[in-house]
């Protein structure tokens, strides 16, 4: 009866997979995309190099193996040899297969010197990890800016979301800000992170690196097709750890020119200096002093900017209603630090908790973003605490 | 019907001594007697038995835990389960698997089969043994109970890497304190091993003579001596950054959290082949019995596996291509790594070299056996993939990985367990379990560890990260085949389990011969079906029929 029933399972799922396909064709992916840098092309040849001389190995061996399961059987009559050891043989498979391997180790070295040579870039990007988004700083454009999981990803991962993700344009691969970088130019990324270990990955360019929170690593890339690229963070990183993807733009230099000028950033050599001797890790963009003026702003634009900032920013955890997800993530509705002293609900958002997941977000947001948060948490989320942040408050307590 | 009585049928009864001529406490002796008999027990037999039993249970539990996992990964969107819950799953799946099952039974067949196979009676510190086992049920309650305490399971990967680590919440002192745990157990099995081997030989065994699958157990023995301390500093520093101020692993006071990964893998890269290495000796010990044929170069066999095991110790950065080593470094690892490559491929030669030529017949230990050789072979060919560094920077942390490392495991080392229970169950229980049945389990346990599998070499190079809980559409097609694949494999092994429980323990199989198979060779084949309570009472005189042809004639 098990047996009738393992066959019946056997047939209904060889039978549904031979359905499939038809469904989805063009997704059956099965190898390494060969991407659009010189090094994902050496790599990709590499690959492949490394796999054909598999196969043929496999052939040989599996061959000698499978031959021997047929023939070699007590019931085609066979009787056992009874040989036991060739010091010949044991020597000829122990030369051959080291020979192969010196010479698969030599291309495999001249590539790996020719990934490391960060030397000579045309343009260096600072890329800092962040539970879960990116940072990106243009060292010498002195663009800086914060590069997160799309808003219409977003919303659909949520679990129980019941939107579809095939609906979702590149869902999970899309970003709000992406990095936008030119074509033919060689590109050196500096990586680090300020929380914990990230790794910055986009398949088409050919490498990955970890991102080591107060250690700097190095990588460089030069594509040579305009396009978008697109990759995810390859380091397990925590809860959104699946959330945070990397997406490339690469356009023409003039192109790139246009849009550094939109950015308001600059290609003079005066400011790049400037922007190269601030920590941008420590120095988040400050609000300009007019818009903190002491008269600050009404509790509606507070609300609303909040809410807007809260969804982007604190939502993944604390849900959009403030529940949370206890025990991990607590809930903010009720909780001692929303309906306590606002100085420390302002430290919290500012510095976050040592030993939890809750980050310290004082170099991602102004001091009026963290306002408007505060503010927000403490009269929604079904909070009626009554009082409110400006930004004048945040920039006291940082 | 009892042990006892079948060990009267054959007029081996042995263990008159400890128990009033009934052999071992049965639940005929009543059921407080029975329990105490187990909690008590220092028989290498019973110890083996109760190890055995602990690893199906978590092999088990961490099969729950890896269908929760494939089944949030059937499509994509988040469906089920929480992120973070996502990951503690794929923790606690990847823990409890690789020390609470494969570990603990290779252990177990140590227990049973070591002393059988070099003519002692028992293990050499049979206290010890016990301890050794006892610890492991408490050691996995702690971990286990971490699921329920504040800020939920560890989830930062079994690799634990700081900082992610060490903003688990209550979890995390419990979770170190249980690999303490089982780093304690593993070291008493060592050592209780190295020192039977060394000591409890019978007379004219000699070390060239020794069966492989003792010797590629002193081998790992001595590798888990090595080893599982460093993992107990490493997990203790990572306790002393989280409670008392250290910052071994923080750049904020001049640690570095990299620092950590290299001594992580120091323990790690040895303790792969501390799952391997054992297996490797079941296959050297099965595949010569069906084949009726002398194993092929046993001396080289020896020397490959003591030349994995030092290999093993100067590879492990391997892991870590991506952390942004220097250049000299991640050459040196990678021609390290691409070395292993030899003395595996001898293995496998050699293998095959025992195959050709012989008169084989396929019952089911011999077609887990091939079958091993045969997939773990692949898992072999994307290893020598992954060391190359600078594709690795395109493989590292992808599904193309999660494939590699568990075709080594899975058709590897769990195939090379269930092959030797099969071998070794009729000597333990003195019955035959069904030979279709087991053939059907092998067949569908191949196919469908392949579909759960083999796909996920695609997704890893069409760029899907592991540890991911949901993933682009353009993943689906080939998550939802190993999806399916891994349901199926999981069910198939209750066939595994009614066969042995049913034919085996209770005895409805056909009676056991004392050779059971053909062409088994060797002591523990000269004792009766099932074997006695004490292995060999005294020391055995050792025909030439039951040794492998030994180094002296192969050089």
């Amino acid at each position: 009866m098990t047996i009738k029933w393992c066959k019946a399972a056997l047939g209904s799922v060889l039978g549904a997979m031979l359905l499939l396909p038809l469904t989805a064709l063009a997704d059956w992916e099965l190898n390494m995309p060969v991407g659009v840098t010189q090094i994902s092309r050496e790599v990709y040849d590499l690959h492949m190099l490394i796999f054909y001389v598999c196969c043929v190995i496999a052939v040989i061996v599996f061959g000698a193996m499978f031959y021997s399961v047929f023939m070699h059987r007590k019931s085609r009559g066979v009787e056992a040899s009874q040989f036991h050891h060739s010091t010949a043989a044991e020597i000829i498979w122990t030369i051959i297969p080291f020979v192969i391997l010196v010479a698969m180790a030599i291309p495999a070295a001249g590539t790996l010197i020719m990934m490391e040579d960060t030397s000579n870039a045309d343009m260096t990007i600072k890329v800092t990890g962040y539970q879960w988004k990116w940072q990106y700083t243009y060292l010498d454009e002195g663009i800086d800016f914060m590069s997160a999981l799309h808003p219409d990803s977003d919303r659909a991962r949520r679990t129980g979301s019941g939107i579809d993700p095939n609906s979702v344009p590149n869902y999970l691969l899309e970003v709000d800000n992406p990095l936008v970088v030119p074509v033919n130019k060689k590109v050196r990324i500096l990586l680090t992170a300020n929380d914990v270990i990230h790794a910055w990955w986009v398949p088409a360019i050919g490498t990955k690196k970890d991102a080591v929170p107060g250690y700097i690593n190095e990588l460089w890339f030069n594509i040579d097709t305009p396009g978008v690229y697109r990759g995810q963070c390859a380091e397990l990183c925590g809860r959104d750890h699946g959330f945070m993807p990397v997406v490339i733009r690469a356009v023409e230099q003039a192109e790139y020119e246009a849009w550094v000028a939109a950015q308001g950033g600059t290609t003079q050599v005066a400011d790049a200096q400037v922007a190269a001797a601030t920590d941008a890790v420590a120095d988040a963009p400050a609000a300009p002093a007019e818009e903190a003026a002491p008269a600050g702003l009404t509790r509606e634009a507070l609300m609303a900017r909040g809410e807007a900032e809260y969804n982007k920013y604190c939502s993944a955890c604390h849900k959009a209603d403030g529940a949370g997800m206890p025990p991990a993530f607590p809930p903010l509705t009720g909780s001692p630090v929303t309906l306590g002293d606002i100085n420390v609900h302002i430290d919290m958002v500012l510095k976050g908790k040592k030993g939890t997941a809750m980050a310290a977000f004082g170099s991602q947001l102004d001091d009026e973003q963290v306002a408007a948060i505060v503010t927000y948490e403490r009269n929604a989320l079904g909070n009626s605490v009554g009082d409110q942040a400006q930004a004048a408050d945040v920039a006291a307590r940082r | 019907m009892s042990n006892a009585h079948n060990e009267h049928a054959h007029g081996h009864a042995h263990d008159d001594h400890d128990h009033d001529h009934h052999g071992p406490v049965t639940l005929k002796d009543g059921f407080i007697p029975w329990v105490m008999r187990w909690i008590g027990t220092t028989n290498h037999k019973d110890l083996g038995t109760l190890y055995l039993w602990f690893a199906f249970i978590m092999f088990f539990i961490g099969g729950v835990m890896s269908l929760i996992i494939r089944a949030e990964l059937f499509q994509p969107g988040m469906q089920l389960v929480d992120p973070g819950f996502f990951n503690s799953m794929t923790t606690m799946h990847a823990l409890v698997m690789i020390f609470g099952g494969v570990m603990p039974a290779f252990v177990g067949l140590a227990n049973w089969m070591v002393p059988m196979m070099i003519g002692a009676s028992d293990l050499a510190l049979p206290r010890v043994n016990n301890w050794g086992f006892w610890i492991l049920p408490f050691a996995f309650t702690l971990l286990l109970s971490t699921l329920f305490v504040d800020g939920g399971g560890p989830a930062g990967g079994w690799t634990m890497y700081p900082p992610l680590v060490l903003q688990t919440g209550d979890a995390l002192p419990m979770v170190i304190f249980a690999v303490h745990m089982m780093g304690v157990s593993s070291i008493t099995g060592a050592i209780n091993v190295i020192v039977t081997i060394l000591n409890l030989r019978a007379p004219g065994m000699t070390l060239l003579k020794m069966p492989l699958f003792v010797w590629t157990w002193l081998i790992t023995a001595y590798l888990l001596i090595a080893v599982m301390p460093v993992l107990a500093g490493a997990v203790t520093m990572l306790l002393t950054d989280r409670y008392f101020g250290t910052t071994f692993f923080s750049a904020t006071g001049g640690g570095d959290p990299v620092m950590f990964q290299h001594i992580f893998w120091f323990f790690g890269h040895p303790e792969v082949y501390i799952l391997i290495l054992p297996a490797f000796g079941i296959v050297s010990m099965i595949i010569p019995t069906f084949a009726r044929k002398p194993l092929f170069g046993y001396s080289s066999m020896v020397y490959a596996t003591a030349s994995i095991a030092f290999l093993s110790f100067i590879v492990w950065a391997h892991h870590m291509f991506t952390v942004g080593m220097p250049l000299a470094g991640e050459l040196f690892f990678m021609f390290s790594t691409m070395l292993i490559a030899v003395p595996t491929g001898v293995k496998v030669f050699n293998w095959i070299s025992t195959m050709w030529r012989g008169s084989m017949t396929f019952e089911t230990p011999m077609l887990f056996a091939v079958g091993f050789v045969f997939l773990f072979t692949i898992g072999g060919f994307s290893g020598l993939m992954l060391a190359i560094a600078p594709a690795d920077f395109q493989y590292h942390d992808t599904y193309f990985v999660v494939a590699h490392f568990h075709y080594v495991l899975v058709p590897g080392a769990v195939f090379a367990i269930l092959a030797g229970v099969y071998f070794w169950i009729p000597k333990w229980t003195g019955h035959m379990y069904n030979e279709k049945m087991g053939k059907w389990h092998f067949w569908l346990s191949a196919i469908f560890i392949n579909v759960t599998f083999f796909p996920q070499h695609f997704l890893g190079l069409a760029g899907m990260p592991r540890r991911i809980p949901d993933y682009a559409v353009q993943f689906a097609d080939w998550n939802w085949v190993s999806s399916i694949g891994a349901f199926v494999y999981f069910i198939v092994q209750f066939l595994m389990l009614y066969n042995f429980v049913v034919n085996c323990i209770m005895h409805k199989g056909e009676p056991a011969t004392d050779r059971v198979w053909e062409g088994a060779h060797g002591l523990e084949w000269t004792l009766p079906s099932p074997a006695p309570y004490h292995s060999f009472e005294t020391p055995p005189e050792i025909p030439e029929y039951e040794i492998p042809t030994s180094a002296e004639e192969d050089f």
